[in-house]
């Protein structure tokens, strides 16, 4: 222990300072915001009127409680990701929240005023099908779980199992539905397809089987898919085929009677599966007797059904959306209709009498970079007068939720697409206005010459009038800010007065979402200052976002583009925008008929200095984008030194492509990794816009040590196909891209995925699981050309011969990781840091100076010189390395890395259910003065001393001039 | 602090380390054919080139790898002479800046059999020809292996690497190939050297235990600091005004 705590004192000692945040800047570099998912289960709070809460359980495995008013959450559990996690039903009673987790594993139950736990109980074993809660005389007090061979009832108070019953001929019988209306049984719906429904009615107090019927069903297959319950027992089933309404009634089992839904003047939409909605108020008494009936996607109708006969009460047509609400003994429904393109109403009508409310209509706006809406969540209540009020939460394709007030007032919207960021880019801010004319009058040279003198002087003034007219509306502002209480004065950051700051630390985030949802948002505040909606995404798309020109060519907006490709059919489109606006652009981009193989965007522009994508296909064809002239004699002129690599990990297979003049490609290596041994996991290059400033390192005898910088060195990661833990390893092969040359080979024996790789500058960090230790270990190999360099003007993949040098060492980590990436910064001067996300949702600040290979084991004068850090194998985890301090990042899944104009500093953007953001100094922030620096000290200084030189100055005249008269 | 050790030997080690790679030269300018083939646990394989005006590859026998297989993966070359026509081709290709690829045949250095060897397909590299000629055909061929002995990639550099536009006069410098071959396994990557670190730990606290000066503890060490303190205190303490019942 005490060795320990002296390598430490020792490490604090010698190496620099604390990086953490003070108090007083919380929140002021940063922010974060948290999301829940796309919601599959909503329920509002309504023990008593002015509830504010919000249940929402989501498609991310998160169960929360939203503000009503606001849209903030009250709390938030986060579940395991995966199967083992998922949220399977949500049954909400008084305040209590059961939950039903992992496909039956879990048995939860939630207090929703607080948001803590109750009791949690393990279920058997068994597929989940079915959850209710079950009431008697009045009071809800138990919960029955229907799996597929067993049913059990829990108290709601303890979870405890009241009792538990195998289902009969649970092999034939496929048990869909549990249903309880509240007068001491338990129906349990099963059904054999094709042939007939099965019936058992349990006894609520000791689980005894009351019944067992059969009734001859031969259409029917799914039961929640196209029955419901309604009224008394009444079991309601519409079959599509015969276009006809089913009715049995669960009391008495005789015989399904028939409905032709022709016999009641409907007719089904084609190719249209109708559905049913009904509706029960409270467990512990039956569903009403009113029922929706969908019967094409813009047409419901409100049906009751009267001692056997079925009553049209209301047709809606068209109709969106159509949902129950009740409060009270008041049971209402509320029905969207369409308006116009940008708007649709809502409605609210009696469910008894099918009459619509007067005073209910409530618009709601569609957005037109959002999508349709989806479902309905209503929340009615009384109001004084004892009519019923109600908001909604309508949720959108785009998985965004909206609060709704009457009559029309957005009250919160929540972007629950961002809980899932697949990519980002950052992209500088435009300059202002002023700004953006100088650069024009300057920036256009060609139009000097033709233009004369006259016009230029004519096009300064204007340009200077204009700058004039800013400052004075600046300072009109500040005069009129400054008589406003400073509470008052807000920096409202819209898309209108978006422009770069001093330093660039503000800039635009475009983050793309596995929905389809793009948004734009501002770093600084975390604002969303746009979105849009792309409605044609696949499923499983994969996204790669591009920058295709910046903001630093004026007159030409900056370009985006976003490459959206099917994962299955390979088959991409491209979405070209304007990444500070969000606007479509203008420009065409290609129709791509073939699959996608490999997209690479070239360093040089177009005449619009718009830079190069190269498309290749799956016929080893090219295309370009943009596609002008100017371009293609470009790629002919450079074709030659354009190369490119295609992976296809799914046969181990690495392959090299030069491109030829005619835009047809030919291949120039290949390197094959054999499956049947190991399966390539990662291939991981150096990012583009990265700087290296120093070609080497200084030894502690003064000379040099130059680093191996090939910008086109791929790391290639392979796991073995063996699992066994004594055989598993890990691959590492650096390759050159160009040339297809393995550079480096090695195997890490006894380790296993997953491995998280960082490639920069001359080094490749990665982690991964030690089999034999049972460790997470961290491995670092630095590439180094020796104390020469073969070329130091350029360097070239074609004219390496020499191998270089690798060092490699590796080191224990306390803890697994969930991403990792390294500190960017502009000029490269800054030293490294690794940003590494934790599953505990710490980001961790590591600094690169730890994961150093040439770390001495034994000390020397020359590694004291160097600034080595002695070899220690563990990586110790400092809490002030934490950049996040308390706020946590769920399930951090990326780090984005971007540099700001200060070479000190690092922005960073940590996503994954959370959004984080915030700036890192990994070399301290040596470009800037402190907050506290005194100007009033130093400037004083400088004046006393001013004054104080020509004071003494004086003096020693007038001394001379009397020394001189003696 | 600890004296300095007087050896540093910790980097020389790693770099010693990664060049466990089993170098053969060969130019002994002998035919493809020779009764080499059918020795034991060995056998050969075609390295092929191709040098095209279109760059459309066509690969024509180079020479023939022979490779032993085993613990420790051998490899020898015999190679052919290039011909009038093909150096006169090559130095075309050269001139219009076309590529010199090299390929080999994927296979499997453990295998006991022929038979078991071959896998589809072959494994391509190349160079720039001009680089090529400008070396007079002096290169390095490195065969790549992984683990379990499958050959996954071959590279091929030329000493000197760059193509300065020099012109090579004599034909005879493009007769035969001076050809440095090497097959390279991967390296075992270290993992954290815990044994070691614990080992210098223990050293140093024996240093220490030896120096009676750092075993003293923190009383004994600083005794007159506290001594003096205490005496500091009771003399300001007594040196005070009697309180005198307050003001």
């Amino acid at each position: 222990m005490a060795k320990l705590i002296l390598l430490l004192l020792k490490l604090c000692i010698l190496f620099f300072a604390v990086h953490a945040v003070f108090e007083d800047q919380v929140g002021k570099f940063d922010w974060r915001q948290q999301y829940v998912g796309k919601v599959r289960f909503s329920h509002f709070d309504t023990q008593l009127q002015s509830s504010k809460k919000v249940l929402v359980a989501t498609e991310s495995n998160v169960f929360a409680a939203l503000n009503s008013r606001t849209g903030e959450l009250f709390w938030r559990h986060v579940d395991k990701t995966g199967p083992e996690g998922n949220i399977d039903a949500l049954l909400h009673h008084a305040q209590d929240a059961v939950l039903v987790v992992g496909n039956g594993r879990m048995l939860r139950s939630w207090d929703i005023n607080v948001g803590g736990l109750n009791w949690e109980m393990l279920l058997d074993t068994g597929s989940f099908q079915s959850a209710c809660l079950v009431g008697q005389q009045g009071t809800v007090k138990h919960v029955a779980v229907l799996k597929k061979t067993v049913i059990s009832v829990h108290y709601l108070s303890n979870g405890h199992q009241k009792w538990v019953e195998n289902l009969p001929e649970s092999e034939t019988v496929d048990y869909q539905t549990v249903y309880s209306g509240g007068n001491g049984q338990v129906f349990v719906l099963g059904i054999v397809p094709h042939s007939h429904i099965t019936i058992v009615v349990y006894s609520m107090e000791d689980g005894e089987i009351i019944k067992q019927v059969s009734v001859e069903v031969s259409w029917l297959s799914n039961i929640p898919a196209s029955c419901a319950v309604v009224g008394q027992g009444m079991l309601m089933c519409v079959d599509s085929t015969t276009m006809s309404l089913n009715t049995l009634d669960l009391h008495q089992q005789l015989q399904m009677t028939q409905i032709p839904l022709q016999s009641l003047g409907l007719e089904v939409d084609p190719d249209f599966h109708p559905s049913l909605v009904s509706h029960q108020p409270n467990p512990a008494q039956k569903p009403l007797s009113e029922f929706f009936l969908q019967l094409g996607p813009e047409r419901y109708l409100l049906l009751q059904l009267n001692n056997g006969q079925i009553v049209t009460l209301r047709d809606f047509k068209p109709a969106l959306l159509a949902s129950f609400a009740t409060t009270g003994e008041k049971t209402v429904a509320a029905v969207m209709s369409p308006k116009n393109k940008t708007a649709c109403s809502i409605n609210l009508f009696s469910a008894d009498t099918g009459r619509r409310l007067l005073d209910t209509t409530l618009i709601f706006t569609v957005d037109p970079s959002g999508g349709k809406p989806e479902r309905l969540h209503v929340q009615a209540f009384l109001k004084k007068d004892d009519s019923v009020g109600y908001r909604v939460m309508v949720q959108t394709e785009d998985h965004a939720l909206t609060f709704i007030q009457q009559p029309g007032r957005v009250m919160w919207t929540r972007e629950e697409a961002l809980s899932d960021v697949v990519t980002m880019e950052m992209v500088d801010l435009p300059l202002t206005g002023t700004q953006a004319e100088l650069e024009g009058e300057f920036g256009k040279k060609a139009a000097i010459s033709l233009d004369g003198l006259l016009s230029m002087v004519l096009k300064r003034l204007s340009s200077q009038l204009i700058m004039l007219q800013a400052w004075i509306a600046h300072l009109w502002k500040l005069f009129y800010d400054a008589r406003k209480p400073r509470s008052q004065v807000k920096n409202e950051v819209s898309i209108e007065n978006l422009s770069r700051d001093e330093f660039n630390l503000q800039k635009m985030m475009v983050m793309v979402t596995s929905s389809g949802k793009l948004f734009g948002i501002d770093s600084k505040t975390g604002g969303i200052l746009w979105k849009h909606y792309l409605d044609n995404v696949p499923k499983n798309a994969a996204f790669k976002l591009m920058v295709q020109r910046t903001t630093a060519h004026f007159p030409h907006p900056p370009q985006c583009t976003l490459l959206i490709k099917d994962k299955d059919t390979g088959l991409a489109t491209l979405h070209v925008f304007n990444p500070i606006f969000g606007r479509k652009s203008q420009v065409t981009p290609p129709a791509l008929p073939q699959p996608i193989l490999q997209s690479l965007l070239l360093p040089f522009m177009d005449q619009d200095y718009a830079k190069v994508l190269l498309l290749v296909d799956d016929q080893y064809k090219v295309s370009a984008f943009p596609s002008t002239k100017n371009v293609l004699q470009q790629l002919q002129e450079m074709a030659s030194s354009i190369f490119f690599f295609l992976v296809d990990s799914s046969q181990g297979r690495l392959s090299g492509y030069r491109l030829r003049t005619d835009l047809s490609t030919e291949q120039v290596w290949e390197v094959v990794v054999p499956t049947e041994v190991q399966k390539i996991v990662t291939v991981k290059g150096k990012r583009p816009n990265e700087h290296v400033h120093s070609q080497g390192r200084v030894m502690g005898d003064r000379s040099v040590l130059y680093k191996y910088l090939n910008p086109n060195l791929l790391a290639v990661v392979t796991e073995s196909t063996d699992v066994h833990q004594e055989r598993s390893f890990i691959g590492i092969l650096l390759i050159d891209g160009v040339t297809g040359r393995i550079i480096h080979e090695a195997v890490q024996r006894k380790a296993r995925g997953p491995v998280h790789v960082v490639h920069s500058e001359n080094w490749v960090v990665y982690e991964y699981w030690s089999t034999k230790s049972r460790r997470n270990e961290f491995s670092v190999i630095e590439l180094y050309e020796g104390m020469e360099l073969y070329n130091s003007t350029v360097f070239s993949s074609l004219d390496r011969p020499h191998a270089p040098q690798v060092l490699q060492q590796s080191y224990i980590f306390p803890s697994s990781i969930s991403t990792m990436e390294a500190t960017l910064t502009e000029k490269g001067i800054t030293s490294r840091h690794l940003l590494i996300g934790l599953p505990s949702g710490g980001i961790l600040s590591l600094p690169k100076m730890f994961l150093d290979p040439r770390r001495p084991e034994i000390i020397s004068e020359q590694s004291r010189e160097e600034n080595l850090i002695p070899y220690a194998p563990e990586l110790i985890i400092r809490t002030e390395w934490f950049i996040n301090y308390n706020q946590t990042v769920g399930r951090v899944r990326g780090i984005h890395t971007a540099p700001s104009g200060l070479e000190s500093t690092c922005l960073v953007v940590a996503y994954g259910l959370d959004i984080y953001q915030t700036r890192v100094y990994p070399s301290k922030q040596f470009d800037v003065l402190k907050d506290d620096y005194d100007y009033m000290l130093i400037s004083s200084v400088l004046f006393a001393l001013f004054f104080a030189t020509m004071i003494s100055k004086r003096l020693a005249e007038v001394k001379l001039l009397n020394r001189a008269w003696r | 602090m600890a004296p300095l050790l007087p050896f540093n030997v910790a980097v020389i080690s790693i770099v010693l380390l990664l060049t466990c790679a089993n170098l053969v030269s060969c130019n002994n300018g002998r035919r493809v054919g020779d009764p080499l083939e059918a020795e034991l646990s060995g056998f050969s394989v075609p390295l092929e080139h191709s040098f095209e005006l279109d760059d459309v590859a066509k690969f024509q026998s180079r020479g023939s790898l022979l490779l032993k297989t085993g613990r420790e993966p051998s490899v020898s070359l015999t190679q052919n002479q290039l011909s009038e026509d093909d150096r006169s081709k090559l130095k075309e290709v050269a001139a219009v800046d076309g590529l010199y690829r090299i390929r080999v045949p994927r296979v499997f250095l453990q295998a006991d059999r022929q038979t078991e060897w071959q896998m589809d397909g072959y494994l391509t590299a190349f160079v720039r020809a001009c680089a090529m000629v400008e070396s007079h055909l002096s290169d390095v061929i490195t065969l790549h292996t992984d683990v379990s002995g499958y050959l996954i990639g071959v590279s091929i550099v030329t000493l000197p690497g760059a193509c300065r536009g020099a012109e090579v006069e004599d034909e005879v410098d493009l007769e035969v190939f001076n050809t440095t071959l090497s097959i390279m396994a991967p390296v075992n990557a270290p993992g954290p050297e815990t044994a070691l670190f614990l080992e210098r730990m223990e050293q140093e606290s024996e240093k220490k235990g030896k120096n009676p000066q750092e075993q003293k503890s923190f009383f004994a060490k600083y005794w007159y600091l506290i001594l003096g303190g205490a005496i500091f205190l009771m003399l300001t303490n007594s040196a005070q005004p009697p309180a005198g019942g307050g003001r």
